[in-house]
């Protein structure tokens, strides 16, 4: 074989092997998880609240719905607070002002999630408790934290989505007499509106997947939420929390618990793809 | 009722520069916190000594060096794969379908949970593959973790070499090999570095990934099959046990000065890179 040829091979080689541990991680999971959703039926796993695996059940309804419910109030609050930031640094403030800015922000992205929890819990979590009356460690300081942890991913594409739309856009509707708000919001923000959607999309990705910060603030009891003072226990966390010591059936329905993490994230993958596509 | 437009400006702005100060707030407490209840604690003798007492007294010596140990290793196994892949895809292909599933599976790869690799590496390299809960384990996994963040930077960085450089080469007489060894990747590596020390940034603060993989064994790792116990999950056991406050922050600080410092050198670096090609 020409040695070009033989080089060619290894090189695909790794590069199939890159995509394989993706196959792997999927395999692996299904396999180890799927006998049990078969074992307790698909319909007494994600329709039931009852998790208490030693003794045979294994349904996992509360803790989809508070992943369900975390995410979206970590939504409610990154979404406004992460927009209104790219706004003002992509078209209200001074140059100098955005090209600081930005990679503060975009630094921020690497402080770890531990942190944030941590944080959580000596700071917000006895806020909650003392002001808001309940234990503190809820549904409500979860969503917080996750909501401040999501904001530089949110900025930092946001930014990028409206830097992008041509300055001719302005500048054409800004002659027509609009105000520099009119056009921000009928000309800038429409025209950047996939981008947009993409960092709302990895956002929320990144919410429903985060652990560490949510075993800290979230509270971990296994029940449905009656209120946003609740405390919940997320897919993540109950993976998490009990990993360390489970065996058997209760390891497998932490995998199965896995599975529907899993497909839930790559739902919103397959979105964020779609939409980066229709651009 | 319909306000003028100037009025509306006037109120949307105010309101926007509001939310964005808060944003900006927030972030400065973040820092600012860790810095003054963490910073008065790393003393020189808090990095140089062992942890004492479940890391109730004493320093972090072997959590740093498990961390160090760990991420190297990971870097070490990733970056042929990553760099290969990048490779591959810029100089030995054309843009087609198998460029196009390559990419597709980084960037899920990308979007893949910390909770969700933890527990492939558990039931993968602890359970079947018998390693234990142990640096090789947990290297492993984190290198699968920053594997697309490597080929995605390294794509980049190989792309952004001007195209006359390979005409040059071919026209020489150079094969394709020697091309891409000897004048593609060496223009490139600053841009692979940058993605390399992102990498090191990520694997420092991961916490999900090595609890279940590494473990949390206190002890300094000798050999690959120990198990260690990094920065970011001493620090979150000391948090969540509640040993000791003035030593969680003072990890915290160590933890999260060192993450900054590299992902800020990173940035420098690729800013640096961008005014070059541009």
């Amino acid at each position: 074989m020409q040695p070009g040829k033989f080089i060619e091979r290894v090189l695909f080689l790794l590069a199939l092997s890159s995509i394989s541990s993706l196959a792997l991680i999927t395999i692996f999971i299904f396999l180890e998880g799927g006998p049990l959703i078969y074992f307790a039926g698909l319909k007494n796993f994600l329709a039931s609240s009852h998790w208490a695996p030693t003794k045979g059940h294994f349904g996992i309804l509360a803790m989809i719905v508070s992943s369900l419910l975390v995410t979206l109030g970590a939504m409610v609050i990154g979404i406004p607070l992460g927009l209104s930031c790219a706004i003002v640094l992509a078209e209200f403030s001074p140059t100098r002002l955005k090209l600081v800015l930005k990679p503060t922000l975009e630094l921020l992205a690497g402080i770890p999630s531990v942190v944030y929890g941590f944080l959580g819990v000596v700071w917000l979590v006895p806020l909650i408790r003392d002001y808001l009356g309940g234990p503190g460690l809820s549904l409500l300081a979860a969503a917080i934290i996750l909501g401040i942890m999501i904001l530089p991913t949110i900025i930092s594409i946001s930014i990028d989505a409206l830097s992008a739309v041509p300055a001719l856009y302005r500048d054409g509707s800004i002659a027509l007499g609009a105000t520099q708000w009119q056009t921000v919001r009928r000309v800038v923000l429409p025209a950047a509106s996939s981008g947009i959607m993409t960092a709302i999309i990895l956002g929320m990705g990144r919410a429903v997947g985060e652990t560490m910060a949510v075993i800290m603030v979230a509270g971990n009891a296994l029940k449905l939420p009656a209120s946003i003072l609740d405390p919940v226990r997320t897919l993540t966390s109950n993976i998490a929390l009990e990993l360390g010591y489970a065996a058997g059936r209760h390891r497998e329905a932490l995998f199965a618990t896995g599975i529907v993490l899993f497909v839930i994230i790559m739902i919103l993958n397959l979105c964020a793809t779609l939409v980066t596509r229709r651009r | 009722m319909r306000l003028p437009p100037r009025t509306v400006q006037t109120l949307m702005k105010t309101l926007l520069w509001a939310l964005t100060g808060f944003t900006l707030l927030i972030l400065v407490f973040i820092i600012l916190d860790i810095s003054i209840k963490g910073l008065p604690q790393v003393t020189f003798g808090f990095l140089v000594h062992e942890p004492q007492d479940m890391g109730r007294h004493g320093g972090i010596l072997s959590t740093i060096v498990a961390t160090a140990y760990i991420t190297l290793l990971a870097i070490v196994l990733a970056v042929p794969f990553g760099v290969g892949t990048a490779i591959y895809l810029t100089e030995y292909t054309r843009e087609g379908w198998t460029t196009r599933i390559i990419r597709f599976g980084a960037e899920c790869l990308a979007g893949v949970p910390s909770i969700i690799l933890g527990l492939f590496g558990f039931v993968l390299f602890v359970m079947k593959l018998g390693f234990g809960w142990s640096v090789l384990s947990g290297a492993l996994t984190l290198g699968i973790m920053v594997l697309p963040i490597i080929i995605r930077t390294s794509e980049e960085a190989i792309k952004a070499v001007p195209q006359e450089y390979r005409q040059v080469c071919f026209s020489l007489g150079m094969s394709q090999w020697q091309t891409v060894t000897r004048i593609v990747l060496p223009a490139a590596l600053p841009g692979i570095t940058t993605g390399i020390m992102l990498s090191v940034g990520r694997s420092l603060g991961e916490t999900a990934v090595l609890l279940f993989t590494a473990g949390a064994a206190l002890r300094t790792p000798v050999t690959m099959f120990d198990s260690g116990r990094t920065m970011a999950v001493h620090f979150y056991i000391l948090a969540r046990e509640g040993l000791s406050m003035p030593n969680a922050y003072g990890t915290a600080a160590v933890l999260v000065i060192s993450i900054l410092a590299i992902n800020l050198a990173a940035y420098t670096m690729m800013q640096r890179l961008m005014k070059k090609y541009s």
